[in-house]
């Protein structure tokens, strides 16, 4: 799957967890971007990424991702 | 696979929900909830609820039920929910020296019993808790289950013991999780990552489900829950259709496709026992449609089995109206099963209330499908309810004989109708429970009582109680209504509440009941009763009930009856 690709369901899954329609994320989007990107919700983002990707994070990964960038760079290791 | 996801249900969660029936909840875990709290909150909105939930922070189980001024209790929930993790109680295990872990799963009892005894000694709540699921950590192996000292062997008998525990304990009663893990696996249930890190023993993807169990005690305490299965035959409770194949080619029985059908009546049998009406709606002559429950030796159920059979050609919707109005039962508490897709569309799109389930095309599949619904979920259960297919059968036998007469009262003297009544007496509580949380429609102030509640009023000094029993000729209709009165003054005496199971309705027992009310007063030296209709959307139907008998009407929905000046209903029932 292409970076674009990758990128284009994330901006789909980002708007569905956090109810903005507004929101694009790029390489560099982080939690403090979002205003409502704290532990609970980063948990739900996570199980809405795994789902719609078909993937299983680790949990180094969920802890460490500083950044949509290193969440989509796990994305197509894994794809 | 449950279909809302948890972001919908997340959604939902925030919706405006004050127009909806409030209840408020609070939840303790020795785990991370706030996700279950969110589902819990999103489902109700979805199921109609406007779920007001405290949800404590982790790990506050004891204290915040030990302390009398903890959140809990400020809170003051209708129900409490305790989820105690299989995670947690493993660290415990493990904590426990090697010596005392045969009696592990004893002395956690103990610990439960001790919460919910402090509970209900604080505030009058149900308690909702979770069982434990099941995760060996295979330390014996196999061998674990010929190992008192082993934590499966001690998780398995913590569950038996809470089954034991909550049914001898009225108001609190267990999601079974584990039922739940058993059904969709381990791995979709838990994620291992987001317990270490999130202290979140349940996925997110199980937590729609839950909550759906969550809400289904929830509606059943409230008195919302299924009474009735509304059957088709053809397809649906055997393979084939009788009026072409003829009765020795439909599928019933040991063999082949036959299996699946037996099978399924065979469920259909249980939930019968239970309680569940079951009635028969189908296209068909009355003659052929009767033939196999009479003929076939493999069938499993039985026309005594049907408490109301309608086999003609005439719409399903109008034959289920039929059947509804004469069994007088909520349409909301009725199950259509039929295999047909333009039979179940039909029928949803004229009857909205009714639930529908969209039956899998596989026979082979009915039953899983059904069971994974969890449709016929209750809050009580009594000996008496495998009786109640008679008893309905029954009732379609006077509707009958009804038509029979010109005269309604002759019809009424001919019933031959004995009634009984005396105050609550303790073999009765559970019944008189059941029908507090059943009755909708004739209940004049709908108070929902647990079976302590009652226990409680019966023993009170200040209240007197009267149940009501009747029979006929046709069969006994058991206990069918009963009044609780406060002494609010020396003279006045207050109807707290009054409901009467609707099978019983214009029978005159209405005019046997008030009757009886102001004979009572009058014992206990009383000069005057009032009574009260608290609107709710089913009950319209007593809305005038006490000015209808006799009582004077004084705004507000109140109503007043002058003992010495009061003039006597009559009625054709007779007392025992």
């Amino acid at each position: 799957m292409k970076r674009e690709e990758i990128f284009e369901k994330l901006n789909e899954i980002f708007r569905e967890v956090f109810e903005d329609d507004e929101i694009s994320v790029t390489d560099t989007t982080s939690a403090a971007d979002i205003e409502d990107w704290d532990s609970l919700t980063h948990i739900t983002l996570v199980s809405s990424v795994e789902e719609e990707f078909d993937i299983k994070f680790s949990m180094k990964d969920v802890i460490g991702m500083k950044n949509v960038g290193e969440m989509v760079d796990i994305i197509m290791e894994d794809k | 696979m449950e279909s809302t996801s948890f972001i919908t249900l997340k959604k939902n969660a925030k919706q405006d929900m004050t127009h909806l029936k409030e209840y408020k909840i609070a939840i303790v875990g020795d785990c991370s909830t706030q996700h279950l709290a969110t589902a819990l909150k999103g489902y109700g909105y979805q199921e109609g609820y406007n779920l007001n939930v405290f949800d404590s922070d982790y790990n506050q189980i004891e204290s915040q039920i030990m302390d009398d001024q903890s959140e809990l209790y400020a809170h003051t929930p209708d129900a409490v929910l305790i989820f105690m993790s299989t995670e947690k109680l493993y660290e415990k295990f493990c904590e426990t020296p090697l010596e005392n872990r045969a009696s592990f799963a004893d002395l956690t009892i103990q610990k439960i019993t001790q919460n919910w005894s402090i509970l209900n000694s604080k505030t009058k709540t149900n308690i909702l808790q979770f069982n434990f699921v099941e995760n060996d950590d295979r330390i014996f192996g196999n061998y674990a289950n010929k190992t008192p000292s082993s934590f499966l062997y001690q998780l398995r008998k913590l569950n038996v013991g809470l089954m034991e525990l909550a049914s001898q304990t009225k108001n609190a009663f267990l999601i079974d999780l584990s039922t739940i893990q058993n059904c969709y696996g381990r791995e979709f249930c838990h994620d291992d990552k987001l317990y270490y890190i999130a202290k979140m023993p349940l996925s997110t993807a199980i937590l729609p489900e839950v909550a759906k169990q969550i809400l289904d005690v929830i509606k059943s305490l409230s008195g919302k829950f299924k009474k009735c299965a509304i059957l088709d035959l053809d397809n649906t409770l055997w393979g084939g259709v009788i009026g072409d194949d003829g009765l020795n080619n439909i599928q019933i029985g040991e063999l082949g496709l036959g299996h699946s059908f037996s099978e399924f009546q065979m469920w259909l049998k249980e939930l019968k026992n239970r309680g569940i009406i079951l009635a028969v709606c189908s296209k068909n002559n009355e003659d052929t449609a009767k033939e196999p429950f009479e003929k076939h030796p493999e069938m499993v159920l039985h026309l005594e089995d049907i408490s109301m059979f309608v086999a003609n050609w005439e719409n399903k919707a109008s034959n289920i109206l039929n059947i509804q109005k004469t069994l007088n039962i909520g349409m909301d508490s009725i199950v259509f099963i039929d295999d047909n897709p333009f039979e179940r569309n039909s029928v949803k799109a004229m009857i909205p209330e009714i639930t529908v389930p969209e039956l899998p095309e596989d026979p082979a599949l009915y039953l899983s499908f059904l069971k994974s619904l969890n449709l016929f979920e209750t809050a009580s259960y009594s000996e008496n309810d495998k009786d109640r297919t008679k008893q309905y059968q029954a009732e379609v036998g006077r509707t009958t004989l009804q038509s029979n007469f010109e005269n309604f009262d002759d019809y009424l003297k001919s019933l031959e109708m004995v009634a009984t009544v005396h105050p609550f007496e303790e073999f009765e509580f559970p019944r008189i429970a059941q029908l507090s949380q059943r009755s909708n429609q004739f209940n004049l102030r709908t108070v929902r009582y647990t079976e302590a509640e009652i226990q409680q009023i019966a023993n009170d000094k200040n209240y007197l109680t009267l149940s009501f029993s009747l029979k006929d000729k046709f069969g006994d209709y058991g206990l069918i209504s009963n009044v609780i009165m406060e002494k609010q003054d020396e003279n006045t005496l207050f109807i707290t509440n009054w409901l009467m199971s609707c099978r019983v309705l214009k029978r005159g027992m209405e005019e046997f009941i008030i009757n009886h009310v102001i004979e009572t007063a009058k014992e206990n030296g009383f000069s005057k009763v009032i009574g009260e209709y608290l609107p709710t959307p089913k009950n319209a139907m007593v809305e005038k009930m006490y000015a209808k008998l006799g009582f004077q009407d004084l705004g507000n929905g109140k109503f007043e009856a002058d003992i010495n000046n009061f003039v006597f209903n009559k009625t054709n029932i007779e007392t025992t």
